[in-house]
């Protein structure tokens, strides 16, 4: 027989450790934890649903209560997922329609990796940075209220633009917009040109075309960015709390604030009920396709 | 004969522009504020011309904050991240071409590391981690508790942390490179004698390199970069980012433009040095092909 070199087992062992020590273990202690009581000093082994009750505590009563209104974890539930699906509409008709472009629209090979890597760029520059960069352009005296002021279209500044959730879901956009084009580009290269041809011989329009050709195949894509976009968004406390002026509470910094101050315990039950969304979410959107045959 | 071009080209090209001002405008808008004379401020119009603002960020840093340190800090992890996401990868990738207990689990953790919130995963490491300190300080024996503080750091936790944001991607980008891979090449290199490790290294590693490279620079911008994962999991000493989110609302003068200019110049020099090294590793084996069948004359 021939020699064969290190077996796959070890070669792949160095990456699962990593994995097991860093990701698995730490899953398991959150929710572990997230079943644990607290005081003041520390967190106490026990297995209580303590927790999970109190992140909803009163919640219920608020509900039925007349006129009805939402305790506080739940409208922060709300406004997370109400910033996550306007942010994932916007990235994924923008995202489609530049891989569109890019894919159908480009024909050089060359040029169309120039564009990628112009789209791409970004992406490996600083995110905190990169939201730093809108004060100058949104802020109170920044460029666009100065632009709007000089045409006389406003008289005051607008306040909306910056430390708002339109600067958070701008910040989202500009941000993760690429997470959509990579995927969805990659599906569409995929497709054969000759279908696209078909269609037309057969007399359907540029928006059939795309409706019944172009999308299904790109479903695959659409599907992966979404999911990218969609937990990147939902997790997210860095661009709420620097876009929000900290002033918006999300699922994501709620957690944060109570590791800073902490209390563990609920950290880790609010940890666990995210968790549990967004797998949610992936869970349903991979029933539409398999992702391992899309590499 | 070829028709012109439909309508949709002019719509979408106007709208990839668009896309384009879009990403690159506010860098822009920083760049150059932070250039402004001593008396500019956080917004337009630009005052005067100078280089006040990167001396002043040379000499004074920010204020409460030991930016160079962080700045320092941040480099050097951000080449451990890299060098390890090289290598962790390219090893992995390797194993996936042939078959091993547990390759599917192994890669449907990868993937969930990849989409998990990175809020959960910073949480879990720092329970994790906090943890361990407790069981040492309650259990462990006098001349390992005396004096113990934290395992949390840099290079344990930290680094663990930004692990499990750039081996994904690290991984997926081995598993797009060997899907195109022409297994031909390294068969014709067994045949005629070579070992497993010679194969790799004279045949697999100079056809596959510059995509190796693109790992790199993946694995270097993307810890350059890391907050949310790195939050919980840092210890004491923040990295750069990390301190750069906390003085957003505290600094008002350009200064921190200046700081967003010398970190993007950071990343975009190290986006450059990978793409001009991948042409590099690109060019090279044509360059021996070509001169191959002179040799044989």
């Amino acid at each position: 027989m021939m020699e064969r070199g290190l077996p796959a087992w070890a070669q792949a062992l160095p990456l699962a450790v990593v994995f097991v020590v860093f990701f698995i273990v730490p899953l398991l202690l959150t929710l572990m934890v997230s079943f644990w009581n607290y005081n003041e000093y520390e967190i106490l082994p026990d297995f209580t649903a303590r927790n999970y009750l109190e992140a909803f505590e009163g919640c219920a009563e608020r509900l039925l209560a007349a006129p009805p209104e939402l305790c506080t974890t739940l409208k922060t539930y709300l406004t997370t997922l109400r910033i996550a699906v306007v942010a994932w509409l916007i990235t994924l008709l923008l995202g489609f329609a530049i891989a569109y472009f890019l894919a159908f629209h480009v024909h050089s090979s060359s040029m169309q990796i120039v564009l990628f890597l112009v789209c791409t760029i970004p992406f490996w520059t600083s995110n905190v940075i990169r939201m730093i960069s809108w004060i100058p352009l949104l802020g109170r005296n920044g460029l666009i209220n100065q632009a709007l002021q000089q045409l006389h279209l406003i008289k005051q500044p607008l306040e909306w633009l910056l430390f708002s959730e339109f600067a958070v879901v701008l910040a989202f956009v500009h941000l993760y917009t690429l997470f959509m084009i990579v995927p969805i580009f990659n599906s569409m290269m995929r497709i054969d040109r000759a279908l696209i041809e078909a269609a037309r011989d057969c007399g359907a329009s540029g928006w059939q075309t795309l409706a019944n050709v172009v999308i299904p195949l790109s479903k695959p894509g659409i599907v992966i960015g979404s999911i990218f976009v969609l937990t990147i968004v939902m997790g997210d406390f860095v661009t709420i709390g620097v876009m929000g002026g900290q002033q918006i509470a999300s699922v994501g910094k709620m957690i944060n604030t109570q590791m800073g101050a902490l209390q563990f315990p609920p950290a880790a039950a609010h940890a666990v009920i995210l968790l549990a969304t967004v797998l949610l979410v992936i869970w349903g959107l991979t029933r539409l396709v398999d992702i391992r045959k899309e590499l | 004969m070829r028709e012109g071009r439909p309508g949709s080209f002019y719509w979408l090209a106007a709208l990839f522009a668009l896309f384009v001002l879009f990403l690159y405008g506010p860098m822009i808008t920083i760049v150059l504020l932070s250039f402004q004379g001593p008396d500019g401020g956080l917004t337009f119009p630009i005052n005067g011309v100078s280089s006040h603002w990167f001396s002043k960020l040379w000499l004074d840093g920010l204020p409460n904050v030991d930016i160079w340190s962080a700045f320092a800090r941040s480099a050097r992890l951000g080449l451990v991240v890299m060098v390890l996401t090289v290598l962790l990868s390219l090893l992995a990738g390797l194993a996936y071409r042939k078959h091993f207990f547990g390759s599917d689990t192994l890669f449907f953790v990868v993937i969930a590391s990849l989409i998990m919130p990175s809020i959960v995963v910073s949480l879990g490491i720092g329970l994790e981690f906090r943890i361990i300190d407790d069981a040492v300080k309650r259990y462990a024996p006098a001349w390992l508790a005396d004096g113990y503080d934290t395992a949390m750091g840099l290079f344990t936790s930290a680094l663990g942390a930004h692990l499990t944001w750039t081996l994904p991607f690290g991984l997926l980008i081995m598993f797009a490179i060997f899907n195109r891979f022409d297994a031909r090449y390294e068969e014709a290199a067994r045949d005629l004698g070579a070992s497993p490790w010679q194969a790799l290294r004279h045949v697999v590693l100079p056809i596959i390199g510059p995509s190796v490279v693109g790992i790199g620079l993946f694995g270097f911008t993307l810890s350059w970069d890391e907050i949310a994962r790195t939050s919980q999991a840092v210890g004491y000493l923040n990295t750069l980012p990390l301190e750069l989110q906390g003085q957003t609302t505290t600094v008002t003068t350009p200064v921190i433009y200046a700081l967003g200019t010398l970190t993007t110049g950071v990343s975009l020099l190290v986006i450059a040095a990978a793409l001009a090294t991948m042409l590099l590793l690109r060019r090279r084996p044509l360059r021996t092909a070509s001169a191959a069948p002179k040799r044989a004359s």
